[in-house]
């Protein structure tokens, strides 16, 4: 499955793990009507960790970081993202998806608007930063993705991958703390992949808080701390990635990793 | 194998199209003779497209446009076949003001320049919103030369003055932009747009400003009519803050509403105790013809779009109460027959107010039109949000946008792009339907048509009249429709 190899290797050294939790997870349920989809999970995340959650199609995987910044509702147990907790009430609710980024994957850049447009709506609007500024702040993380000459281009002219790094850099000019990513290449040709990738890495190299949905094994080998792997609704296993992939301890994980790899 | 490979030594130039693809030859070529059937169909057409003109052009052209009735046009075109344009030149007036005064009768004063000002000042201010191709700065200056012929209008010594004053302020604006070198005008054009105030804010009292020029009385009362909303603008910012959002909407719109009912009326007296300006005023039974038809039409489609964006995103709503109402409202309203809301509005109304209410006709009209037209518009604009990706809604609720910046700034400008083809077509049909209130004795084109009709002089005159008005009907739409097109062109981004 994993097929792409980084061109360069992780520095490590940077990605440093602090003892200060950035995600709080408590025995939290969710259901689908009748559809027991998540069950009994807990997960601490602390800051600078960066996550990468494996397990079979339909397992909850993107349910469970949907949850965390409430795309989906939780019906039983805790989630407490930088210390807010996630309830019905709506301010928490904006203050946290304020916080947290999401990367889709099918982009989901807003079509009508430019790609400068695109990175500086939610920081005008929500963070009510002067337009200048904004301006400002998206033209560095475009460069920063490498494509800042695309700036004044509608989202519908650019490829897969120049249009999945537009959405990392929208995220990132929300100067979000923690950032999620749903399975952010599964939409990609294998050279987009790689591009893609290699900015996560550079993300992951300045200690950004990372929880990663994905198939890419080479990325969970190179840059995580941490792998979970999930079935049925629940974490089966986690562990950092050397073990995870070397020594699987259950007989579900070796099933998952015998297919893929 | 060594004869296989093969390597190009030389690159070959660009050339230009063989002469028979391109031009007129190339085109007639492609469309109308690319093989037999095709050109049988295309030779067929023009023979058909002859006879037609043949027959069309000389009804057309024919020389009784200073007939004063239909046997005098007989007269004149003495057997031949020909139309009679002598009612149109006699009665064009009327089609296009109804009976609105034009100074014929003793004592009344010429008033058609107000509905003449008030269709001038339509397009400055519906260009701002419609269009992005005209400066700030020619919009500026349309508005005083439109306000500089209603000053001209009024006449006397200070509305001459006021037309000298006006122009020159015209010319003053307006100068710079008027420059042959176009780096000198795009230069101007862009600190223009810095300098000058945003031209939508004459696009926001227009609507104000209408009602006073078509019927008259007081300005005040118009006046006061948008303090209300300055009012419940006012309310809303600085309560939102202390009670929340919803409680000040509430509230906000409870102070228009107290204003609008109670204070309107003492607030109008006395400012006209102090600085009286009023228009001569107009009894709506004066309205007529294409004035009446354009008043409608314009006030249900100005209207309709926001109503029917709400209703739409009401029907959407979580909220059981608010998706109910919605709902009920939207099919309610299609089911029912326009003609029947309008036989509502012309009589039963009357009954269940308290006698002696004076509801003013074209008003009660007005109502029942935009509701109808707010029904259809509402699922068309449903129809473009439900054509919308869920991914839209999830970027924006992840970004942390709210729920209404997340419509106004994601939803809505996408689903109305996707909706225009329908919204437009809604905005036609609405504007064909006013001729609907001739049913209930009102005076459009085709009631006042009966009426010319009925005319001893004119009886008889069938296809001049009905043309013309149906000539009228179609540059307004065909408009509308050119229009529409335009737009998406202009909204286009890229593929998908
Ligand atoms: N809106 C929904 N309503 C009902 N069931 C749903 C809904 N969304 C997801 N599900 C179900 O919940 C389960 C988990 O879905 P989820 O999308 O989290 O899986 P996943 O692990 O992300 O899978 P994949 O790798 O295919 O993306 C699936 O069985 C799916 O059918
Ligand atoms: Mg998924």
């Amino acid at each position: 499955m994993s097929s792409i190899t980084l061109d360069h290797h992780a520095d490590r050294s940077a990605m440093k793990v602090s003892d200060q939790v950035a995600i709080d997870i408590r025995g939290m349920n969710k259901w689908y009507g009748a559809f027991h989809v998540l069950r009994d999970i807990d997960l601490t995340v602390y800051e600078g960790e960066r996550i990468v959650i494996a397990g079979p199609s339909g397992s909850g995987k993107s349910t469970l970081i949907r949850c965390i910044n409430r795309l989906e509702e939780h019906q039983e147990g805790q989630i407490i993202v930088d210390g807010t907790e996630l309830t019905s009430d709506l301010k928490n609710v904006d203050k946290v998806r304020s916080e947290v980024g999401m990367v889709f994957q099918h982009f989901n850049l807003f079509p009508h608007l430019t790609i400068l447009e695109n990175c500086t709506l939610a920081p005008i609007w929500v963070r009510k930063t002067p337009r200048k500024e904004a301006e400002e702040v998206a033209m560095h993380f475009l460069e920063k993705v490498k494509i800042p000459e695309q700036a004044h281009k509608y989202p519908g002219m650019l490829s897969g991958g120049q249009q999945q790094r537009v959405a990392i850099a929208r995220s990132l000019c929300m100067m979000p703390r923690i950032m999620l990513f749903d399975e952010p290449t599964s939409a990609l040709d294998p050279e987009m992949i790689k591009e893609v990738l290699e900015t996560m890495v550079s993300l992951a190299e300045e200690g950004m808080t990372m929880l990663c949905v994905t198939h890419e094994m080479g990325f969970a080998k190179e840059v995580a701390n941490r792998v979970i792997f999930m079935d049925q609704g629940q974490i089966v296993e986690q562990n950092e990635p050397e073990e995870f992939f070397n020594n699987p301890q259950s007989e579900r994980t070796k099933l998952f990793l015998s297919q893929i790899l | 194998m060594s004869d296989m490979s093969y390597v190009r030594s030389d690159m070959l130039p660009e050339r230009t199209p063989p002469a028979s693809s391109v031009g007129f030859v190339g085109w007639a070529r492609a469309n109308l003779f690319n093989g037999v059937v095709n050109s049988i169909l295309t030779i067929v057409s023009l023979v058909l497209i002859f006879f037609v003109l043949a027959a069309l052009l000389p009804w057309l052209f024919s020389p009784t446009w200073n007939s004063g009735s239909l046997n005098e046009c007989r007269e004149i075109l003495n057997g031949h076949e020909g139309a009679c344009w002598g009612v149109i030149h006699e009665r064009w007036q009327q089609l296009l003001y109804g009976f609105y005064p034009n100074g014929s009768e003793a004592g009344t004063v010429d008033q058609r320049w107000r509905p003449n000002l008030a269709f001038l000042l339509l397009f400055v201010a519906v260009i701002p919103v419609l269009f992005n191709m005209i400066s700030r700065r020619m919009n500026w200056v349309l508005l005083l030369v439109a306000l500089s012929y209603g000053a001209y209008a009024v006449g006397g010594t200070l509305g001459m003055i006021t037309v000298v004053v006006l122009l020159a302020a015209a010319v003053i604006v307006g100068y710079k932009a008027f420059s042959t070198d176009k780096a000198a005008r795009a230069a101007e054009i862009e600190a223009g747009a810095k300098r000058l105030p945003n031209p939508l804010i004459f696009s926001a009292i227009f609507p104000f400003v209408v009602p006073f020029l078509l019927w008259g009385g007081s300005i005040w009362v118009f006046v006061g009519a948008a303090l209300g909303f300055v009012l419940a603008g006012l309310a809303y910012r600085y309560l939102s803050a202390a009670v929340g959002s919803l409680a000040g909407m509430i509230i906000s719109v409870l102070v228009a509403i107290v204003w609008w009912l109670f204070l309107i009326g003492p607030f109008a007296s006395a400012m006209d105790a102090i600085l009286p300006i009023a228009l001569e005023q107009i009894e709506s039974r004066k309205f007529g013809g294409f004035m009446l038809s354009i008043t409608i039409g314009v006030v249900a489609i100005g209207i309709s779009l926001p109503i029917g964006i709400v209703l739409a995103l009401g029907r959407q709503s979580d909220l059981l109460i608010v998706k109910a109402l919605s709902v009920g409202f939207i099919e309610f309203i299609r089911g029912v027959p326009l003609i029947t809301l309008l036989f509502v509005a012309s009589t039963l109304l009357n009954i269940f107010l308290p006698p002696g209410t004076n509801f003013d006709i074209i008003l009660r009209v007005l109502i029942m039109v935009t509701l109808f037209a707010s029904a259809y518009m509402a699922e068309v604009v449903r129809g473009g949000l439900a054509a919308l990706p869920k991914g839209q809604y999830e970027a924006a609720d992840a970004l942390g946008l709210d729920y209404w910046k997340a419509q106004r700034l994601i939803i809505m400008p996408q689903a109305l792009k996707i909706s225009i083809p329908g919204i437009v077509s809604t905005f036609i049909g609405v504007f064909k339907d006013t001729v609907l209130v001739s049913i209930i004795g009102l005076l459009d084109p085709l009631g006042l048509s009966n009426a010319i009709r009925a005319d001893q002089a004119w009886n008889g005159v069938v296809w001049e009249l009905y043309g013309f008005i149906a000539f009228m009907f179609f540059v307004f739409c065909f408009s509308m429709s050119r229009y529409s097109m335009y737009l998406e062109r202009r909204l286009r981004t890229g593929h998908k």
